[in-house]
């Protein structure tokens, strides 16, 4: 089931667009700003509401990085692991990260506080290593930083 | 000092907001083109221009825009590809969010000149603060009458609309990103027909990089000829180029197209020379699509010559000695990196976002990635350096889109140049971890 919130920001995509199912990105992400994920039971509301199958709806979520298909942390960690990232000191943050964290790539921490993912190229290669939180980008990373930077989140 | 005509007024304070960016002479093209031109006539100019695709391949502007179909009574699109994501480039990010009424204001001007009434900037999902600025800046020119119904009384209607992406690479190329507009996986169209004859739910669409668009502005305001006098040959005008690896001041810089790259590196105007007194071992001149060049063809064509920062120049030699200008993202080894390791980092993203509709890609980059890996982290062969040779070779030209291409380029270039390299990390496996 949509919540009206939901449905009326849905509407309002749907609006913009020619066909009703072309709002589906964006239906997916009002709903996973609402709720953190895409579980299947959104998926098949979503897509009912949409008037499309769910499984053509899946093959859509499931293409970009952004929708989450799993459950995830309240906060996501987008790391670059890119090549100017890669060569201006990735691996040492990267290898920080995963102490602080104690997870890796792909993984939540059990307090379901962070999500850490890799992430291509995040467009401060100027300012390397990078990452990303939630919608935060934090450049020129070390791991005296890091720390720091992980306390805001909560 | 170089010329500016994107970045000349990057340092005054708040030139982000419509007022300042106004006093600066903003949105003087608009009024130019919208109450002295004529569309075609805007088109003529950025023709004169000589003006060439920013996004990376280099096609000149002007004959897109005039291949545009106009058949009676269907809608025309123009798209602004704002999706940059190309490992080492960060030219538009850097535009948009310091000047973002330059692409607004190119944006008014090259709809107007498409007889486009809907335009969509497609940004990556990953740049939610650049996606509030351009929203920011489209409420302020709407405010200010240059955007919406009747603009400046001249009869012509615009809307924009930002679009933010879901995150996937491949919806920067543009028949990806225009089925993403359209609410769908982003898997490449065949080509032809180009999106000018059938784009955006099958109506006529131009789709531009940022930058070209941005430089319709001073195009307009200057005149195509007096933009064409700048850069050399057939590389007319300035270019952003975001420097970026072991150089003293990586950073987003305008250049006059035409400079020595040997001066980009190393003066003191542009990067600045290499970090921590290191010598430079290799460049990737434009982005992680392109072929890798060692240090001395980096500088220097094959006969000895400067080799110049332009689209011919980077390209001398073509694969053997050259590479290319792409998008202009510019990527400095110093002697201390791996080339294996380099490489099999290039690999990694490919395979990554590889879409998986043409299996010579699917399979291929994962083949690259897996074998790289392999030679990388002490399990290598001799016999794979060649294997890789031959897969790059097989999905070069026979994919839907040139992701394919742009994969096998940069392990085909670096054994290339560097074999002696790979074939070190057989004899000597150095067992690391990643
Ligand atoms: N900026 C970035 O982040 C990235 C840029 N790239 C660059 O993208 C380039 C490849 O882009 P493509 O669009 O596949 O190249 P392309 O050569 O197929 O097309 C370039 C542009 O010209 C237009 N065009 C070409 N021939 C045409 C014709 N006969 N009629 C009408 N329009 C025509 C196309 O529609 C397109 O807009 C690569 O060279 C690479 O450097 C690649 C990855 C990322
Ligand atoms: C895999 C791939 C990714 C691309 N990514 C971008 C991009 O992020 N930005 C861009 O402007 N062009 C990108 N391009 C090139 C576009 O397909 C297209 O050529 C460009 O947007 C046309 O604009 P221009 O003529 O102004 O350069 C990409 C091409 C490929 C093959
Ligand atoms: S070349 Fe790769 S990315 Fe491009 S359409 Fe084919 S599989 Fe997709
Ligand atoms: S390579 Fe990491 S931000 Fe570009």
């Amino acid at each position: 089931m949509l919540s009206p919130d939901e449905i009326r920001k849905i509407n309002h995509e749907i609006a913009l667009v020619p066909v009703r199912k072309a709002a589906c990105i964006e239906a997916l992400k009002i709903v996973q700003q609402h709720r953190g994920w895409i579980s299947d039971d959104s998926l098949r509301a979503i897509a009912a509401y949409l008037e499309m199958s769910a499984e053509e709806l899946d093959s859509v979520a499931t293409f970009y990085n952004l929708i989450f298909r799993k459950p995830v942390g309240r906060n996501i960690i987008l790391m670059c692991d890119s090549i100017s990232c890669y060569v201006m000191g990735y691996r040492e943050v990267y290898e920080k990260l995963q102490v602080l964290l104690n997870i890796r790539f792909g993984e939540t921490t059990p307090d379901a506080r962070f999500t850490l993912l890799p992430n291509a190229c995040l467009g401060s290669c100027d300012h390397a290593p990078v990452l990303m939180i939630n919608e935060d980008t934090y450049r020129g990373l070390t791991i005296e930083k890091l720390e720091e930077i992980l306390q805001e989140y909560k | 000092m170089a010329r500016k005509l994107l970045l000349e007024h990057i340092n005054v304070p708040d030139i982000h907001t419509f007022d300042v960016y106004r006093q600066k002479g903003g949105y003087r093209a608009v009024e130019k083109a919208l109450k002295t031109l004529t569309p075609d006539e805007v088109v003529e100019e950025v023709k004169k221009s000589g003006l060439r695709g920013r996004g990376g391949a280099g096609f000149p502007t002007g004959m897109k825009w005039s291949f545009l179909a106009k058949p009676e009574g269907v809608a025309r699109y123009l798209v602004c590809n704002a999706d940059e994501s190309e490992p080492g480039t960060f030219k538009d990010r850097y535009l948009m969010t310091h000047i973002p009424h330059a692409l607004i204001e190119g944006m008014i001007v090259s709809s107007f000149a498409l007889g486009a009434h809907t335009s969509y900037i497609y940004v990556r999902g990953e740049m939610m603060p650049q996606i509030r600025i351009l929203e920011r800046a489209i409420a302020e020119a709407k405010n200010a009458g240059f955007l919406g119904k009747n603009i400046l009384g001249t009869g012509y209607d615009l809307e924009l609309y930002v679009q933010p992406g879901g995150g996937a690479y491949i919806c920067g190329e543009e028949t990806a990103l225009l089925e993403s507009l359209e609410g769908k996986r982003g898997n490449p169209r065949i080509k032809p027909p180009f999106p000018a004859i059938a784009g955006l739910y099958g109506c006529p669409t131009v789709v531009n990089n940022v930058e070209s668009i941005a430089a319709t502005v001073p195009i307009i305001n200057d005149g195509g000829d007096e933009y064409a006098k700048i850069g050399i040959g057939r590389s007319t005008g300035t270019k952003l180029i975001s420097a970026s690896g072991n150089l003293v001041r990586p950073g987003v810089y305008e250049i006059e197209l035409g400079l020595p790259v040997e001066e980009f590196i190393y003066s003191d105007e542009w990067c600045g020379g290499i970090a921590n007194g290191k010598r430079l071992k290799a460049t990737v001149a434009g982005g992680s699509s392109v072929p890798v060049l060692p240090a001395n063809l980096s500088l220097k064509l094959a006969n000895g010559d400067p080799r110049l920062m332009s689209y011919e120049s980077l390209s001398e030699g073509g694969f053997a000695t050259g590479t290319m200008m792409g998008s202009g993202g510019f990527i400095a080894f110093d002697e201390d990196q791996c080339i294996v390791r380099n490489t099999w980092n290039f690999s990694r993203f490919y395979h990554h976002e590889s879409c998986g509709q043409c299996s010579p890609c699917r399979e291929g980059t994962g083949w690259m990635e897996k074998v790289l890996h392999r030679l990388e982290f002490g399990h290598g062969k001799m016999s794979d350096i060649d294997l890789l040779v031959d897969v790059s070779k097989k999905i070069e030209g026979n994919t839907i889109c040139p992701l394919g291409d742009a994969a096998a380029w940069p392990v085909a270039s670096a054994i290339r140049h560097f074999r002696d390299e790979f074939e070190w990390h057989v004899n000597e496996p150095v067992k690391s971890l990643d």
